[in-house]
C-alpha cells in the first residue's frame, strides 16, 4: 500500500481515501460530497488544462481543483 | 386540506422537475428576505387538497456556509412547514441521504421521494422502499419526476404526514465515543437553561457548536453570553483532544460518521443491492470521454458556445425586429396625431423610446436564457466550468464566468443585460460579483456602431484588425479587472470550486418553457419600472432648460430671411407639397437650407439643455482624453444605449439626428474636423469600451448583485477607469 495525495493520481487509478486534511469551507464541503476517509474513488481524468481533475467516488462523478485535491491523501494499492 | 410544503433536495436530483410537475403554471418566484436567492412558490391543488409548495433552493447539506444553505435551514426552522418532502435521487443513494440524514436530525417532519427510480433500475439498483421508511421512521415514496409517475402517491402520503405528525422525534446518530459523551454534556447544559430549544433539537445544537456553525455560533452569543462561552469551551478541548489522539477535527469526524451511518443503514437487511460495480461507467461517461476531451472537448464546446450565440442574437432578430417596429409605428402615431412640443417630445422620446429599450431587450434575453437553460439542463454548463477553469481561476473567476463574458459581447456584438443575468448560473458569491462587475467590459452589439463610425472616419483600411484588436482589449480589461477586484474590494479566497458533473439528461421542454418564461418576466417587472424614470430623466436632461426666446426668435429671423430671398411662390409651394410631391429645384434648395437651420437651432438647444451645459463644463477636464464638448454630451447620451453616443455626435454637429447605421456623412465630418485625429479616435474607442455601462445593464447589476451600491459602483469605477486608460493613451500619444 502506498499513500499519496490525490493530485499525484494517475488517469484511471483507484484508490481508498486516508485522510482529508483540511478544515473550514473547503473540508466542509468535500466531505459534504462524501470524500470522506474510508471512500474508494477512482480518477475519472482531467481538464484539457490538467485542471480541474474529475473522479468517481460513490457512483457520481465529482470534479475538484489541483489545490484542492492536495488536502486528501489516498491509498493506492 | 390546506398545507405548506417544503421541497429539499440536493441540486439535479430532480426537485425543479417535481415542483414544475406539482405546480405547473400555478407557480411564482419570488426573493427571500435580504439575500439574492429566488424562491419560488406554487400551489398544488388535487382531490380535496390545496397545498402551498414552497421550493427551497437545491443544497448538499445544512451548513451556515452558503446563503442557499442558511436560507433553506431558516425557512425549516422559522415558517415551520407542515412537511418537507426530501427529494433523493434513486442512482445516487448515498450522498443523497447526506442531506436527508440532516433533515431527520433537524427533526422537521418529513416524507422522502425517492426520483430516477428508472435510471437506478437501469443502473441494476434495486432498493426497498419499505425497509428503508422502517430505519427513517419516515415514508419512503418511489416516484419517477419526470413522467409524474408515483406523484399523486406522493403526496397523499406528505398529506398523511401534515395531518397526524405535529412533531417528528430527530434522529439520533452515534458519533463515536469521544464526541458522545461531550454532546450530552452540552445536551444538559442546552436543555437546562432552554438554550435556543424554541427553535431547534438540543441534540442538535450541540452538534452544530461542535461543527463551528458561524450563524448558531452568533444566535448564541446573543441568546445566552455565559452558556455559549462554556459550550465553546467545551468544543475548543475537545478539539484540541481529537487533534493530538486522532489528527482529526470534530466536523470531520461528525461528517465521517454521518456518511458511516448511511452505509451501515443501507447495508442493512439488503436495502440497498447494486448488480454491478458502482463505479461501473455509464452512456453519460463514455459522451464526457469525448466532450471533455483533451483535444476534442475544447473544439467541440467552441462550436456548441459559437451555435448558443448565433441563436441567440440570429434568431432573436426577427421578434426583435417586431417589438422595435412596433414601438416605431407607436412613436409615429403618437408623432401625427399630439401636436410638436414639449408633450409629445416627453411621450415619444422620454416613454416610448424607454419602454421601446426595455421591451426590445425581451425577446433576446428569453432567447438567451433558453439557450442557457438548454446547457444546464442538459448538464453540458457544468462541463464547460470543467473544462475553462484552469484558465478564469488565475484572475478569480469561475469556469462557468465564461458564459457571461461570452453573451456580454466576448464574441462582439452581444449585450451586457442578458449577460450579466447570465451570472445566475454561478453558484460561487465573489467569483460572481467579479463576473458580473466585469461582464460589461465587453464589447455588445450597442458600442459597435461608435467603433464603426470611428474606423470609418480614420482607419478605414484596417477595420477587420481594429475590431479584433478592440475584442482583445475588452477580454484583457475584463480579466484584468477582475484579477484586481478580487484582490482588493472583493478580497477572499477562492470558493471552493467542489462541483458535481451530473450526468447528461434530456431537458424537458415543459421544464425549459417554465425556467425561461420566469427569468424573462422578472426582468421586464424588475428592470421595466426603474428603466422608464431614467429614460425620461435622460430626455429631460437633454431637453431642458429649452432655448431662451430670445434664441429661438434669432433662429426663426433667420428662417424668415431665407424664405424672403425666395420669391413667394416657392414658399407656397413647400407650404402645400406632401411627401410625394416632386418639388422644384428652388424649392429644393430652400429646404435644404431650412434643415441646416433646424439643425443649428438642435445644436445650440443641446448644447443649452442641462445635458450641454455638463458637456461644456467638463470639457476642460476631458479635454486631457481629447474629448471636446460635442463628444461629452454624447457620451451623456451614451448612457442610454451607447448607440445613442453616434446620433448625439450628429446633432452636436448640427447633422440632425443620425442613424446610428447610416454613419458616413458624421464620418467625413469627423474626419475633417480640427478638433479630431486618430489618436482622439482611439481614445474614444477605449474610453467606449470601458466606461459606464447602459443604464439598463447597471439597474441589472444593482439587481443581480442584491444592492444598488454595485449598480453605482459600476457607473463610477467604470468611468473612471475609462477615463484614466483614455487620458493615458491620448496623452502619451500625443507626445510621440
Amino acid at each position: 500500500m502506498n499513500r499519496l495525495t490525490m493530485r499525484h493520481m494517475q488517469d484511471n487509478q483507484s484508490g481508498t481515501i486516508s485522510a482529508v486534511k483540511v478544515g473550514g469551507e473547503l473540508g466542509r464541503r468535500i466531505r459534504d460530497m462524501g470524500l470522506v476517509p474510508g471512500t474508494e474513488i477512482m480518477v475519472q481524468g482531467r481538464a484539457p488544462l490538467y485542471d480541474p481533475v474529475a473522479l468517481r467516488v460513490r457512483g457520481f462523478t465529482l470534479t475538484l481543483r489541483n489545490n484542492e485535491a492536495n488536502h486528501i491523501e489516498v491509498e493506492v494499492s | 386540506m390546506e398545507a405548506t410544503v417544503a421541497l429539499g433536495g440536493n441540486p439535479n436530483s430532480g426537485k425543479t422537475t417535481l415542483f414544475n410537475g406539482l405546480t405547473g403554471s400555478r407557480q411564482h418566484v419570488g426573493n427571500y428576505p435580504g439575500v439574492t436567492v429566488d424562491k419560488k412558490e406554487g400551489i398544488y391543488a388535487y382531490n380535496g387538497y390545496k397545498m402551498h409548495i414552497v421550493d427551497l433552493p437545491g443544497t448538499y447539506s445544512l451548513t451556515a456556509y452558503s446563503e442557499e444553505e442558511v436560507v433553506a435551514r431558516d425557512f425549516l426552522v422559522s415558517e415551520k412547514p407542515e412537511v418537507t418532502i426530501d427529494i433523493v435521487d434513486a442512482s445516487n443513494l448515498e450522498r443523497n441521504l447526506y442531506l436527508t440524514v440532516q433533515l431527520l436530525e433537524l427533526g422537521v417532519p418529513s416524507c422522502v421521494a425517492l426520483n430516477m427510480m428508472d435510471v437506478a433500475k437501469n443502473r441494476g439498483i434495486e432498493i426497498d422502499t419499505k425497509k428503508l421508511s422502517d430505519l427513517l421512521a419516515v415514508p419512503v415514496l418511489p416516484v419517477i419526476a419526470r413522467t409524474g409517475q408515483g406523484r399523486q402517491e406522493l403526496m397523499d402520503s406528505a398529506a398523511e404526514v401534515a395531518k397526524t405528525k405535529q412533531k417528528q422525534e430527530p434522529l439520533e446518530i452515534s458519533y463515536g465515543q469521544d464526541l458522545d459523551g461531550v454532546i450530552r454534556q452540552m445536551q444538559d447544559d442546552i436543555e437546562k437553561n432552554r438554550f435556543m430549544t424554541e427553535c431547534y433539537p438540543s441534540r442538535w445544537i450541540a452538534i452544530k457548536y461542535l461543527e463551528n456553525d458561524e450563524q448558531i455560533l452568533k444566535k448564541g452569543q446573543e441568546a445566552n453570553p455565559s452558556l455559549a462561552a462554556r459550550l465553546e469551551k467545551k468544543v475548543e478541548k475537545i478539539s484540541h483532544h481529537l487533534q493530538r489522539t486522532l489528527d482529526t477535527y470534530p466536523e470531520a469526524m461528525i461528517a465521517d460518521y454521518r456518511y458511516g451511518y448511511i452505509s451501515s443503514l443501507l447495508r442493512q437487511d439488503d436495502v440497498f443491492h447494486q448488480k454491478y460495480d458502482k463505479n461501473r461507467l455509464y452512456v453519460s461517461d463514455k459522451i464526457d470521454r469525448v466532450l471533455t476531451n483533451r483535444f476534442m472537448g475544447p473544439i467541440i464546446m467552441l462550436l456548441i458556445l459559437m451555435g448558443l450565440y448565433h441563436f441567440t442574437f440570429t434568431y432573436s432578430e426577427t421578434p426583435v425586429g417586431w417589438t422595435e417596429n412596433f414601438f416605431g409605428w407607436l412613436a409615429d402615431t403618437v408623432s401625427a396625431n399630439l401636436p410638436d412640443g414639449l408633450l409629445q417630445s416627453l411621450i415619444v422620446s422620454g416613454i416610448i423610446d424607454g419602454v421601446g429599450g426595455v421591451m426590445g431587450f425581451a425577446p433576446l434575453i428569453m432567447f438567451m436564457f433558453f439557450g442557457i437553460a438548454l446547457l444546464e439542463d442538459s448538464g453540458y454548463l457544468a462541463r464547460v466550468a470543467f473544462m475553462l477553469d484552469r484558465v478564469f481561476k488565475m484572475f478569480g473567476l469561475h469556469g462557468s464566468s465564461v458564459m457571461a463574458y461570452i453573451v456580454s459581447g466576448g464574441i462582439a456584438g452581444g449585450c451586457a443585460v442578458p449577460g450579466v443575468m447570465a451570472t445566475r448560473t454561478l453558484r460561487s458569491p465573489r467569483e460572481r460579483l467579479a463576473t458580473l462587475l466585469t461582464a460589461p467590459f465587453m464589447n455588445c452589439g450597442a458600442k459597435l456602431p461608435v467603433f464603426a463610425l470611428l474606423i470609418a472616419a480614420f482607419f478605414s483600411e484596417n477595420e477587420a484588425m481594429m475590431m479584433f484588436i478592440l475584442t482583445l482589449i475588452a477580454w484583457g480589461g475584463a480579466l484584468i479587472v477582475a484579477k484586481i477586484l478580487r484582490l482588493t474590494i472583493i478580497k477572499g479566497e477562492a470558493t471552493p470550486f467542489v462541483m458535481e458533473l451530473p450526468p447528461y439528461r434530456l431537458p424537458t421542454f415543459k421544464g425549459l418553457m417554465i425556467h425561461t418564461w420566469e427569468l424573462t418576466w422578472q426582468y421586464i417587472k424588475k428592470a421595466g419600472t426603474i428603466i422608464l424614470g431614467i429614460s425620461v430623466l435622460l430626455w429631460a436632461m437633454m431637453t431642458f432648460p429649452g432655448l431662451p426666446e430670445s434664441e429661438t426668435e434669432k433662429f426663426e429671423g433667420k428662417r424668415e430671411a431665407v424664405k424672403a430671398a425666395v420669391s413667394g411662390s416657392v414658399v407656397q409651394e413647400l407650404e402645400f407639397a406632401d411627401q410625394d410631391t416632386q418639388l422644384s429645384l428652388d424649392a429644393l434648395a430652400l429646404t435644404q437650407q431650412l434643415s441646416e437651420i433646424d439643425a443649428q437651432e438642435s445644436e445650440t438647444a443641446l448644447r443649452y439643455s442641462a445635458a450641454g451645459r455638463i458637456g461644456t463644463a467638463l470639457e476642460s477636464v476631458t479635454k486631457l482624453a481629447g474629448f471636446d464638448w460635442r463628444t461629452n454630451i454624447a457620451l451623456v447620451g451614451g448612457f442610454a444605449a451607447k448607440e445613442v453616443v453616434v446620433s448625439t455626435l450628429g446633432t452636436a454637429y448640427s447633422l440632425g439626428e443620425v442613424d446610428p447605421e447610416e454613419y458616413t456623412s458624421l464620418a467625413q465630418r469627423l474626419a475633417a474636423s480640427p478638433n479630431w485625429n486618430p489618436l482622439v479616435a482611439i481614445s474614444l474607442m477605449i474610453f467606449t469600451v470601458f466606461y459606464a455601462p447602459c443604464f439598463v445593464a447597471v439597474v441589472c447589476i444593482a439587481k443581480e448583485a442584491g444592492s444598488w451600491k454595485w449598480g453605482a459602483f459600476s457607473m463610477i469605477f467604470n468611468t473612471a477607469l475609462a477615463f484614466g486608460l483614455s487620458v493615458l493613451v491620448f496623452q502619451i500619444g500625443s507626445l510621440i
